[in-house]
């Protein structure tokens, strides 16, 4: 059931939205915070940016080369990872939804789900690296030469040092995405979040929606390459 | 008895430097002034390292054959050029006077994000400490801008802790921009409209936008290059068909930006100087302030034009060549309206505004010269010279550290409380200059008789302009140790400054010096648009 901290109709204290000392209001509160995130964001984008642009930069040079590591990429565990990133950012929603609605207890099992599914992306992720390690496809540290196409050898290691650069940063993003959601969850646990008060919640929200859309931009790049015929 | 009935009836009136002591109440604080006192104490702790390298190649350069060996040389000067670009120049006038004044300016008690701000300074303090690792253990030799393959495979040096230095640091200038945006976005006090902002403010803001937008792109190509030089992994390793290029491409994609980080800032000091000290409105606000954001904006689309000499297509060059011009534009734009700002304006001629007519003179020159280098006909010619080094450093030097230390100057009574001595700084100013020019001003000859830079020893013919060069860097240097001299001699014994010792207007002035920890007692309602200057009085006779 939906617990309410603030009675309705009343204006709700300072402790109970969080108001910081050199802010007028919750609202300008709460506009610092959104535009902060979203600026952050921006710098994101800027960061993933450069290694798009080198992706784009190697591709272009050498199509032929990309386009040969798609038989190694795994579409089957990528097109499933994309399904539960996508099913963990409803559920990122849903908790959003219920912070601001003063649910408890859904906006806990929602943020427990959204964890649960970002566990499963890494798992599936770590399988995905165990697997190329075994082939041999980890440049500079256990590259196997690329034996099935000598000739795209050197042209095809690029294309895998930007998977794993890429992939791996990505990665990282959803491990300190996890750590905020355990934040979140810890707070909401201790009835922090409430109608008047669930900046964390809609920010670390908005982070965790950058992290996916990522993904979204990964998985045909780095996976869909040589499917097109 | 409580603290304040205990005071003495003489006793300075509460405000953010004596509310709290002990090093707790410094390093745990989240007060904006606090945080910029810290940065100010960092940021001066390296120009002296970073000036201390200049000093060592200086010397060098006294003898045609170098008197340290080649390998020592190509040390001193890629330490001088990161710690300056990285830790002096980049964070600043943003870091220390902007994060003291763009609260007080727009009407707030604090920045929009107090902690984050304190974060800020503990990231720079953590690469300064990488940078200063790699130092002591004997320097990175790349050049500051740390060029793949030389950096990422051949070089001997400790690039992987200079590099994860400057990786961090950039994260503090990250931090301080979106603090900078959103506030002047979230925190305007009633009234505070944008076209009443004061220039300083606006300078800034377009600072922010270029640390936001540009830095995660140095972030990514540094770690690119750690990854290179560790695992070998090929990304610019042209053996494997990597390319070095995309290196220099994404590498200037963010340091060109950069040095508008570096330059934007002190546009924005010197634009409130010569108002203050004209005792009139800046000549052509809207022009000035937007000039600051079409300078923010051309900015990343120049890089091209330090790549002339990579092999990029001629088109490619043209088209960055025009580009680079039109930055020239803006620029102009201020220069000839801080001019007009003082014609028929009552000019005095205070200490921060010598300093602001040597970054007028010494930026005009800085850029113009520029121009010589966006052609792309001349850049073939003087690009590996000096003519190049001369050039940075009057815009930089000439431009940047005149700015800062004129707004030190000008703030310095808002600051600390107190004023400091009139004669000193004058004649500190006045050395500056003349050391300034006497070290640059050569440079320019010898680039263009064809010196190249980088190079540890020359031919004899060059000797005497180098030598001359060498004597202004030392005068130079004393112009630099004068101020902090007496800047901290002011500190105990400087009079008392009073809350508007220039006449000046503002809501910085409007306040006490030094301010109290919020600032004002209330939030202030702005009824009037910045530099309301009376009319100037004809002085007859």
């Amino acid at each position: 059931m939906a617990e309410t901290i603030v009675p309705v109709g009343e204006e709700p204290s300072a402790e109970a939205t969080h108001l910081r000392h050199h802010f007028a209001s919750p609202e300008q509160q709460m506009d610092a915070a959104t535009l902060g995130m979203w600026t952050f964001l921006i710098t994101e984008v800027l960061f993933f940016g450069g290694m798009f642009a080198s992706y784009a930069v190697y591709r272009n040079i050498y199509p032929e080369a990309f386009a040969s590591t798609s038989q190694y990429m795994n579409v089957i565990l990528g097109g499933t990872n994309t399904a539960v990133l996508i099913c963990s950012s409803l559920t990122m929603a849903l908790s959003v939804r219920a912070a601001q609605l003063s649910q408890r207890k859904p906006l806990i099992w929602f943020l427990i789900l959204t964890m649960i599914f970002g566990s499963i992306f890494l798992v599936i992720k770590g399988f995905e690296y165990h697997d190329k390690w075994v082939e041999g496809l980890v440049p500079g540290l256990h590259w196997g030469g690329y034996p099935e196409h000598p000739e795209f050898a050197h042209h095809a290691q690029i294309l895998f040092f930007l998977y794993f650069c890429m992939t791996g940063m990505h990665a990282l993003h959803m491990v300190v995405g996890l750590g905020l959601l355990t934040y979140l969850l810890v707070q909401g646990v201790r009835r922090v979040f409430h109608a008047s008060y669930f900046a964390p919640v809609e920010m670390i929200g908005l982070y965790w929606h950058f992290v996916d859309i990522v993904w979204i931009f990964l998985f045909p790049l780095l996976y869909l390459i040589g499917h097109r015929r | 008895m409580s603290t304040v009935a205990s005071r003495r009836p003489d006793a300075e009136p509460v405000n953010y430097l004596n509310v709290e002591h002990g090093w707790k109440s410094w390093l745990f604080t989240t007060d904006h002034k606090r945080i910029a006192v810290l940065y100010l104490i960092s940021i001066t702790l390296m120009f002296f390292v970073g000036g201390f390298f200049a000093v060592l190649f200086r010397i060098n350069l006294l003898e045609p054959e170098g008197i340290f060996a080649p390998e020592t040389y190509n040390r001193l000067f890629s330490m001088h050029g990161i710690v300056m670009v990285f830790f002096f120049l980049v964070p600043s006038i943003p870091a220390t006077l902007a994060n003291f004044l763009i609260p007080i300016m727009v009407g707030a008690k604090d920045l929009a994000f107090p902690r984050v701000n304190l974060l800020s300074w503990y990231i720079y303090v953590v690469g300064a400490i990488l940078t200063m690792y790699a130092v002591f253990r004997g320097g990175v030799d790349t050049g500051w801008t740390f060029y793949a393959p030389y950096s990422s495979t051949y070089s001997n040096s400790y690039v992987l802790a200079a590099a994860f230095g400057v990786f961090t640091a950039g994260f503090s200038s990250i931090l301080t921009g979106l603090n900078f945006i959103v506030t002047v976005h979230k925190m305007r006090a009633p009234g505070m409209t944008w076209s009443r902002l004061p220039l300083f403010v606006w300078s800034n803001y377009a600072t922010g936008l270029i640390q936001v937008l540009g830095t995660p792109v140095l972030a990514i190509v540094l770690l690119l290059l750690a990854f290179e030089r560790i695992a070998h992994v090929g990304i610019f390793d042209p053996n494997i068909g990597g390319d070095p290029i995309l290196f220099q491409h994404l590498f200037w994609f963010y340091s060109h930006p950069a040095v508008y980080i570096m330059i934007l800032p002190g546009m924005g000091v010197i634009s409130e100087i010569v108002a203050c000290f004209s005792k009139k409105r800046v000549f052509g606000y809207n022009f000035v302030a937007f000039s600051s954001m079409a300078i923010a904006v051309l900015s990343f689309v120049v890089w091209g034009h330090h790549m002339f000499l990579t092999g990029e297509s001629v088109y490619t060059g043209i088209a960055f060549s025009f580009l680079s011009f039109m930055v020239a534009v803006p620029s102009a734009i201020k220069v000839f309206n801080w001019t007009a700002t003082m014609y028929k304006g009552s000019v005095s001629f205070d200490t921060p505004m010598l300093y602001a007519f040597g970054f007028i003179g010494l930026f005009t020159i800085g850029g113009l010269t520029g121009l010589h280098l966006a052609t792309l006909a001349t850049d073939i010619a003087t690009h590996g010279t000096y003519f190049v080094v001369a050039h940075f450093h009057y815009v930089m030097v000439g431009g940047m550290v005149m700015a800062f230390l004129g707004g030190v100057h000008f703030w310095w009574p808002k600051i600390t409380g107190r004023m400091y001595p009139e004669a000193w700084s004058k004649f500190a100013a006045l050395i500056v200059f003349i050391g300034f020019n006497l070290t640059f001003f050569p440079q320019f000859i010898l680039g263009y008789l064809g010196m190249p830079r980088r190079y540890h020893n020359y031919p004899p013919e060059f000797q005497a302009l180098n030598v001359l060069s060498t004597a202004g860097a030392s005068i130079l240097g004393v112009g630099y140790v004068i101020p902090i001299i007496y800047l901290i001699w002011s500190l105990k014994y400087g009079p008392k400054a009073g809350p508007n010792p220039w006449g000046a207007t503002g809501l910085e002035w409007e306040i006490q010096s030094p301010p109290t920890t919020f600032n004002f007692d209330e939030t202030p309602t702005v009824t009037e648009e910045a530099y309301n200057y009376g009319p100037v009085e004809e002085v007859v006779g």
